[in-house]
């Protein structure tokens, strides 16, 4: 765009501070160094791509470039000019657009306005503006949008797309992505990619934040590997153009974890399934409204030591479907039995009793209360129950113990039992729960997205341990938006569209073209066209 | 029942329905604007109570009605100054300093009345009247409606071009942005706390317009606690209007009309007891609550303070 006809001159392309410098850059929280003397610098016409686990300090960093919050030591710099960036407003001026992790957008208004979203009170929308350099977007970038649409009703993919066009009806010389894939299916993150391209040609800088070490390869000319805070190794364009995909993953493992880990995706796992159905679902259906996707005629069954996976776009009624397991939903239709005993009425409390037990996406608001200590959080579901309840009298040191065991056997990482579980990561709290989830006696677990937001290494350990549950003899249904989990693990894939179950693949280790046709039915079958505006 | 229908008592019926259903807009419009951007305006009742008692004080003082309404703003926006950097600048408990800032005002004009007035309650001189030619003179219809001081045609001019700003304008987007993603709004560039401190103002502005109609036209004289839940059912106006302004006009009027027809039945001489009544208007919010309040739609951040990267 503008930018590629004003190369700084006074610096060499190759060494020069680039468009953004970050120098020296320390953040501290109670308790963490989030950020540790970190100092990067962004180039246009490059995908810098910043690479990390969780707690890796990655989103501190975006929100420091954000304006969200301001460094404790070092400073930032524009164009060689050392600047301060104290709202968003002001990184905004700067030329810097974020789109966030989590969807910065409103999602009651309509398309157009959150394109036109903090302009001055005062002035009239430029709806006749907006309309044409969309028309640009589109022609450039592939981007069209349908401007009158309300923005909560669109897919998280279009959502994103907003953001994007945002960006760049801005003309932002910066813009930086913020686990932008996460949401997105295979097919959308491959468009993303090439979209990000096509950006930094304009001569844009794109820094492109992931934990995904194949993303990173594939769309990034640049990749800065944060680990703890601190920077860890960073490959410029010249060390990757002389690497394969397979080196350059060993290399950012090797950074990232100080270890050489074996395959990144793991093997299929042995079926373990036995004979008896725990878990039989027939025509499960739930009313739906204009917030919650209604489930329709949903059937299952679930064999003991069987992992089920459950495949979908997020959004397609999948948590719907696990709070009905759970008891948490009312069915409008259908019947769930559990050991051939039906429960279809029966209370959460009385169905985790009956061995049934669910995992929970929304570990903040659902599955914890945050301002608890750990200890609390892990018999939550267990009060009033002994041995951690006798005769209705709080045992507090018995549930220490049991909340030690738990932090000692999924390697937790607190301070102690007494924390809250509200300042863990979101690894760590997730490690909890599930520690809670398989204590007792359990038949059938279900699991919604259980290693979605975790780190390399505490999605491994995730997996492994469900394999392992399956293997114990329960049967798993596992709900994720990560095809290669699902087919690492499950012995059968339903793939839920629209509130319903397309289909049922057994997963026979045919790969691409297993995955392929779950593509195509996670995508509703008949390819819809893109809505046009 | 025939005898009820009478000129008589249609006449005070509109007449009256019209006169209670003014104040209740004004606040309703007020709140709507507030929780539009995200602050639940608690505190509306003293606003409102506060404009009726400043509005009464200027009115009388200056023998000016107008000079009386500008009073009442005056009145309603220094409660809601307090309001706005309380409960926005400091993100303190919104239920918790309404609720504080509304025993405040009734005690503080109460007492200041007491001192002003002792216990004598002065009128104010009948307000002189719009006549439309040809449509004041209209029976049953013609006194109550076309009739009316020209600060009613205000307040519905004022359902207008409220409708307007937030459908058509930039100011009307980031109203509703403020109060349903803060944090959206923020990182777009815009300015919440700002939008939020002008809503807040906003609302005290049309609840002291409300209160001091409430006194200087509705009674003619000012007696302390005398907006009587007023407020607090503009509160509930905001919420079942779903955003609309509109609604809120629809939704005064009804309870408007309930209100009136405590007088209404009193004039027709109706033998039903006065307490039963009195109870109309309330019982018509619980009616409605009951037939329309699951439909309400609020803001997703209404009564959550706003603070940037908190987490």
């Amino acid at each position: 765009m503008a930018l590629a006809t004003e190369t700084p001159t006074n610096l060499s392309p190759q060494k020069g501070t680039g468009i953004i410098g970050v120098h020296g850059v320390t953040k501290r929280f109670p308790g963490v160094i989030a950020v540790n003397n970190v100092s990067l610098s962004i180039h246009p016409g490059e995908v810098h791509v910043l690479l990390g686990e969780n707690g890796a300090g990655k989103s501190t960093l975006v929100g420091m470039l954000a304006g969200l919050q301001e460094p404790d030591e070092g400073y930032l710099t524009l164009e060689g000019q050392k600047t301060r960036l104290a709202s968003p407003s002001a990184s905004l001026d700067a030329g810097i657009s974020t789109v966030f992790q989590h969807s910065m957008l409103v999602p009651t208004l309509t398309v157009f306005e959150n394109l036109t979203l903090g302009a001055p009170w005062y002035e009239r929308p430029p709806r006749a503006a907006i309309t044409q350099r969309m028309e640009e977007l589109k022609r450039d970038f592939a981007l069209s949008l349908p401007l009158d649409a309300i923005t909560g009703e669109l897919s998280l993919g279009q959502q994103q797309q907003i953001e994007i066009a945002r960006a760049l009806l801005r003309d932002s010389k910066v813009l930086i992505l913020d686990e932008a894939t996460s949401m997105l299916t295979p097919q959308g993150a491959e468009e993303l990619g090439a979209r990000m391209q096509k950006l930094v040609q304009g001569g844009l800088a794109v820094i492109f934040i992931t934990h995904k070490l194949a993303e990173a390869y594939r769309f990034g000319t640049r990749i800065s590997v944060l680990k703890q805070g601190a920077l860890a190794g960073e490959m410029g364009p010249e060390d990757l153009r002389g690497m394969s995909e397979d080196q350059a993953v060993d290399e950012i493992v090797r950074l990232m974890f100080g270890r050489e880990a074996g395959a990144a995706s793991a093997e299929l796992r042995a079926s373990t399934a036995r004979a008896e159905t725990v878990l039989k679902v027939t025509d499960l259906s739930t009313r739906g409204d204009s917030n919650v996707m209604g489930l329709q005629n949903i059937s299952l069954d679930l064999k003991a030591g069987e992992i089920l996976g459950v495949a979908g776009i997020d959004g397609n009624g999948q948590k719907q479907l696990a709070e009905a397991l759970a008891g948490q939903r009312a069915l409008a239709g259908g019947r769930v039995e559990i050991d051939g005993e039906d429960i279809s009425l029966a209370s959460v409390a009385q169905r985790r009793r009956k061995g049934l037990r669910y995992l929970t996406d929304d570990r903040l608001s659902e599955g914890s209360v945050g301002a608890f200590p750990i200890s609390e959080n892990t018999v939550l579901k267990d009060i009033g129950q002994p041995p951690f309840w006798t005769n209705g009298i709080e045992r507090p040191h018995r549930i220490a113990q049991h909340a030690r065991d738990l932090i000692a056997k999924f390697s937790v990482r607190t301070p102690s039992e007494t924390t809250p579980i509200g300042r863990l990561s979101g690894g760590n709290i997730q490690k909890v729960l599930l520690g809670r989830e398989l204590s007792g006696d359990a038949r059938v677990v279900v699991f919604n997205k259980p290693t979605y937001g975790l780190d390399l290494q505490n999605i491994d350990t995730s997996r492994q341990r469900i394999a392992e549950i399956a293997s114990r003899g329960l049967g798993v249904v596992l709900i994720s938006t990560d095809l290669d989990e699902l087919m690492a693990l499950s012995d059968r894939i339903a793939v839920m569209e629209g509130g319903r179950v397309r289909g049922i693949l057994r997963n026979d280790g045919s790969g691409e073209v297993l995955r392929l046709r779950i593509g195509r039915m996670m995508a509703g079958e008949e390819e819809q066209k893109q809505a046009t505006a | 029942m025939d005898g009820l229908l009478t000129e008589a008592f249609l006449s005070s019926l509109f007449t009256g329905a019209i006169v209670a259903a003014v104040p209740m807009l004004l606040a309703g419009l007020g709140e709507q604007m507030s929780e539009k951007a995200g602050v639940l305006n608690i505190g509306i009742e003293g606003m409102m109570l506060m404009g009726a008692y400043m509005g009464f004080l200027v009115a009388f003082k200056t023998d000016s009605l107008w000079l009386g309404f500008v009073g009442g703003i005056l009145g309603g926006l220094m409660v809601a100054i307090a309001m706005a950097v309380l409960c926005v600048r400091l993100g303190l408990n919104q239920i918790v300093i309404g609720i504080g800032l509304t025993l405040g005002a009734e005690g503080l004009t109460a007492l200041l009345h007491h001192f002003q007035f002792s216990r004598t309650y002065p009128r104010l001189p009948v307000p002189e009247r719009l006549n439309i030619p040809g449509l004041t003179d209209l029976p049953v219809i013609g006194p109550s409606l076309f009739g009316r001081h020209l600060i009613v045609y205000l307040a519905l001019l004022a359902v207008i071009i409220l409708a307007l700003l937030y459908r058509r304008t930039n100011l009307g987007m980031t109203l509703r942005a403020a109060g349903e993603s803060p944090a959206a709004l923020d990182v777009a560039g815009g300015n919440v706390l700002g939008i939020r401190v002008f809503a807040v103002l906003f609302t005290g502005a049309m609840a002291g317009l409300g209160g001091a109609y409430l006194a200087n036209i509705g009674a003619g004289l000012f007696v302390p606690f005398m907006t009587g839940g007023a407020g607090f059912i503009g509160i509930v106006l905001a919420m079942l209007a779903r955003g609309r302004p509109f609604w809120v006009l629809i939704g005064s009027l009804i309870f408007g009309a309930a209100l009136s027809l405590t007088t209404a039945l009193q004039v027709a001489g109706s033998n039903i007891p006065t307490d039963v009544i009195q109870m109309l208007p309330f019982a018509a919010v619980m009616l409605v609550l009951v037939l329309f309040g699951r439909r309400a739609k609020l803001p997703s951040a209404l009564g959550a303070a706003y603070e940037r990267g908190a987490r």
